[in-house]
């Protein structure tokens, strides 16, 4: 049996969230000073975080590794975000948002968490709109709406291609708000290395001074990790250079059950890989899919030439061009979700049909629909994303299809957190895409954004409270403890140990090596040959790594060498756990397909006997064998069916 | 699409150890760098070359390398952010440059941005600025719906136009007086242009620019060097309709 307590509610769906809020307890202003909290990041959910708890009169203290709040990676959002608003009366609902979530997630997300999201999704929105966020709008001057993958209503709110930003900025200017007032303070350039337990509570952290390599120690009586996902585990991915695992790792090295780890999203519509010198990709964002029309030739022979680089797509007659996704998933077509859409476009490749001079790639195509709806109407839908593409590739995409292809993209898997968002850690919180609970096995186009503000702004100031209501006899965290001590010695020892190396190989080169291990055997398909290879390679390249890594610089100056290498070391852990949980998930779920389990067509292969559950795994001492906890899925609102887009 | 390869260039680049030394510039070779590739990767492989070779890489900051952070900041053969308009450092590819060509890479210049090591500045000046009123006064919770404050899709869209900076500074390095009047024009006239911080415009623009001066900015002496520099091509007449709104707040006192 498993020792998890998600703390879900009792009562019905619709009012777990309602009676819950009426049930905890609530902080009085004059204990709320008295209260300090750590949010580390300052991306969606931690910048949201942050400035909601600072107006709420807590101390706030925020950290984050690049040089401002502003520039965290949700800020490359270029979609857009969800909100049940049924400002189209196109019959959207709260109840369908969270029905959509849990279907697109391969009914592996928890109810209770995911109906919360949908529910304050409208909020988010307003919040937004009220702090000057410029949403589009149609001519009536009322918000205007998209549609995006795995749904058939409009319910996707946007600001040209460029959400993320925005959204960012707003959550950006509440928490400079706050700042001027001075109830956050904010550490730019800090990167956090470690948590500090005190009497099994989370009471701290250690953090590093980026620009000048000064360990410093914070206190507080709670800490919330809004550090964002572990895609780049895979090093090429569409996620910021600098994203990582970290902070999550070390909290699980302290006891934080890690969650879901083999569930990494893999998003269809970027820029194929080129060459062996590129560092990263390219997205192009999902909303394409509401115009273009993906293709491949329907000719083995077309394809070849193609690759030869002896005709071009434009050469292709429309009779020889096979729309697969249309043809094979009828009433979504060009808008299945991401994982179903990332595996027919892989499982055309592997047939022989990629039409790049690798074989991996696909077309994108808005000939039809500038035909249908003239250039100037496509240039304003997508005008700087159709510039970002011509940048990286040399090639218009007004007169020439894009080429496209899956790539890592969201970690679905986090940190486990109850329906409070604390992790097993009391007094420390994940929030964002550093949790797991609210978008299953895949997540659908537009929801990160909208779970990351929901958190921050709508979810965790109210939870927090709650904890943090036990806690106001506490006096301010002493950091001069033997805890502290503890914690910040390892941290120095292990950063002396990285630079003392003094091997032959830079980082980058063991984390293009991992990234290999991981997109072959941990990536778009998994199979337990494979996976238990990749344990043992992983394992391999750990030791390589430990003692042949070569960390140029100085400890006590800006570094990013020995950043990177802190953050490798983490990866080389998290992609073992990644693949372990892989090889103990006997199903295909979403971002996670085992090729043992697939349907006669060759769809994924859901088994709802073995798999419905979460794995929360608890770490047991370096080197040994984690151990994996099961929390039981409970579904008593949909019934669970084999996901179909057909 | 095969790219070319550069056979051989010349990295010309400042270097820096901490913001009380003296810079320099040192000149590296780079073999066989794809066309493909970005100016940032170009780079990598350079670091890579330096590191096996015992030497300390060269510092930069980067982070989303898909033009959007804003992180990426470089002068380029005299250019911020190199040579083409409209895109940062990170977007710059390898085929805007020539085989056996020297390029010369320097960190952003303005006395309100010290250099921390190499090509990394420090941009904190810019977070101050926004700290000073760069937003709209709005606790979490209790808002009206979204729909009951309309805007014209023509307002919304020049909103966005301004909303569009990434404060990468790119304007302050390029200007003759290290003027951050364009990056505080963006964000005053994106509120300027919506009915949510009309309340305290006043208060907004007064307090912007008060900060912009304190923190060791020029003034702008509307040469219009940034506009061309910007990567998101944020117009200079947003600082005319900075100067109306802070003349009127400046009037109204
Ligand atoms: C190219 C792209 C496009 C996307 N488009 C969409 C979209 O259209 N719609 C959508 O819903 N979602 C989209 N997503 C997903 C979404 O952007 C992210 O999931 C979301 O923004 C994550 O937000 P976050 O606040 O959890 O984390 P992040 O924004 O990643 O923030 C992480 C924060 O943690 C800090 N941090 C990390 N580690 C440490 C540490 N050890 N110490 C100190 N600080 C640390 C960072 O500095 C940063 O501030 C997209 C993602 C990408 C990559
Ligand atoms: S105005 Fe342009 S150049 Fe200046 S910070 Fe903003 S984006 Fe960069
Ligand atoms: S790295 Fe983000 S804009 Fe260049």
């Amino acid at each position: 049996m498993s020792n998890i307590d998600s703390k879900i509610p009792e009562g019905p769906l619709a009012e777990k969230w309602s009676r819950h809020k009426a049930a905890i307890r609530v902080v009085s202003p004059a204990n709320k000073r008295k209260l300090d909290i750590i949010v580390v990041g300052t991306g969606l959910a931690g910048a949201s975080a942050a400035a909601s708890l600072g107006e709420l009169g807590y101390n706030v203290k925020a950290f984050c590794y690049q040089d401002s709040p502003r520039r965290a990676h949700s800020i490359a959002a270029q979609g857009g975000i969800n909100a049940a608003k049924n400002y189209q009366n196109d019959n959207d609902s709260v109840y369908r948002l969270f029905y959509d979530t849990i279907k697109g997630g391969d009914y592996r997300a928890r109810e209770a968490n995911t109906y919360r999201l949908a529910e304050v999704s409208p909020n988010i929105i307003d919040q937004c709109v009220a702090q000057g966020v410029p949403f589009a709008r149609e001519y009536g001057g009322t918000l205007a709406n998209r549609s995006f993958g795995g749904v058939l209503v409009s319910r996707t709110f946007y600001a040209r291609g460029q959400t993320g930003q925005q959204l960012l900025l707003g959550a950006y200017s509440a928490l400079n708000r706050q700042i001027d007032a001075g109830s956050v303070e904010m550490y730019a350039r800090h990167e956090m290395l470690d948590v500090v337990l005190v009497d099994g509570k989370a009471r701290g952290i250690i953090v590093r001074d980026l620009t000048n390599g000064e360990i410093k120690r914070f206190g507080a009586h709670a800490v919330v990790m809004a550090t964002g996902g572990y895609g780049n585990v895979f090093f090429l991915s569409t996620n910021a250079m600098g994203s990582n695992g970290s902070a999550a790792w070390q909290a699980y090295k302290k006891g934080a059950y890690f969650s879901n780890p083999c569930y990494v999203q893999i998003h269809p519509t970027c820029i194929p890989v080129h060459g062996s010198q590129q560092s990263k990709l390219t997205l192009m964002s999902e909303s394409l899919r509401n115009d273009g029309r993906v293709w491949v030739p329907k000719k083995k022979e077309d394809a070849e030439r193609l690759r030869k680089g002896e005709i071009s797509a434009v050469d292709i007659k429309d009779e020889d061009r096979d729309f697969y996704l249309e043809r094979r998933y009828p009433s979504y077509g060009n808008l299945v979700p991401r994982d179903v859409a990332s595996r027919a476009a892989k499982e055309r490749c592997d047939a022989g049909f990629g039409v790049n001079a690798e074989g991996k790639a696909v077309f994108l195509d808005f000939k039809y629909a500038i035909e249908r709806l003239g250039r100037e109407t496509i240039e304003k839908r997508y005008g700087n994303l159709f510039q970002m593409y011509e940048k990286i590739t040399d090639v218009d995409p007004y007169t020439h299809p894009m080429q496209i292809y899956p790539a890592i993209h969201y970690a679905m898997g986090g940190t486990w957190v109850d329906y409070n968002l604390m992790t097993s850690i009391p007094g420390l919180y994940a929030i964002g895409e550093a949790n797991f609970s609210d978008h299953g096995a895949n997540r659908l186009g537009a929801s990160a954004l909208m779970q990351g503000l929901a958190d921050g702004y709508f979810i965790l100031p109210y939870t927090i409270g709650d904890y943090l209501a036990g806690e106001i006899m506490v006096p301010k965290i002493d950091t001069n403890t033997p805890e502290f001590d503890e914690a910040e010695k390892n941290v120095t020892g292990r950063l002396e140990k990285l630079y003392n190396i003094k091997g032959d190989q830079p980082v980058d080169y063991f984390h293009k090596k991992l990234g290999h291990i991981m997109w072959e055997y941990v990536g778009m398909s998994r199979n337990e040959e494979g996976l238990k290879k990749a344990i043992e390679e992983i394992a391999e390249l750990k030791k390589e790594f430990w003692s042949n890594v070569r960390v140029p610089g100085e400890m006590n100056n800006i570094n990013p060498e020995l950043e990177k290498a802190g953050r490798l070391a983490d990866f080389l852990d998290i992609g073992d756990l990644m693949a372990r949980d892989a090889l103990t998930r006997n199903e295909s779920c979403g971002g996670h397909f085992r090729e043992e389990s697939v349907t006669e067509d060759g769809e994924a292969k859901r088994n709802d006997e073995i798999g419905c559950y979460a794995s929360a795994w608890e770490f047991q001492g370096e080197d040994k064998e984690p151990v994996m906890h099961r929390e039981e899925l409970v579904f008593e609102n949909v019934k669970l069916t084999q996901r179909s887009y057909k | 699409m095969a790219d070319k390869i550069l056979k051989k260039i010349y990295v010309k680049v400042w270097r820096q150890n901490n913001p009380s030394e003296k810079g320099r510039f040192e000149t590296y070779e780079v073999e066989n760098v794809s066309q493909g590739s970005s100016f940032l990767e170009m780079i990598d492989i350079l670091n890579d070359q330096l590191i096996r070779e015992g030497k300390d890489p060269i510092a930069f900051d980067h982070d989303c390398r898909e033009g959007i952070c804003g992180m990426c900041s470089m002068y380029i053969n005299g250019h911020a952010h190199g040579p083409d308009s409209e895109i940062t450092t990170c977007q710059l590819h390898m085929r805007r440059f020539e085989d056996g060509e020297t390029i010369t890479v320097e960190p952003w210049r303005a006395g309100a941005f010290p250099v921390i090591k190499d090509l990394i500045v420090d941009r904190t000046a810019f977070d101050k600025i926004q700290q000073a009123g760069g937003y709209v006064s709005v606790n979490t919770g209790g808002v009206p719906d979204g729909n009951t404050i309309p805007i014209s899709q023509v307002d919304a869209e020049e909103a966005i136009d301004a909303a569009a900076c990434i404060g990468c500074g790119a304007c302050v390095a390029t200007c003759k007086n290290s003027s951050a009047m364009l990056f505080v024009a963006a964000k005053v006239s994106q509120f300027a242009k919506l009915p949510q911080g009309k309340v305290e415009a006043k208060r907004r623009a007064k307090a912007m620019v008060a900060k912009m001066d304190e923190l060791g900015f020029g003034g702008c002496t509307n040469t219009g060097a940034c506009e061309l520099a910007c990567p998101k091509n944020i117009s200079i007449s947003h600082i005319a309709r900075l100067n109306r709104e802070y003349l009127k707040a400046k009037f109204s006192d």
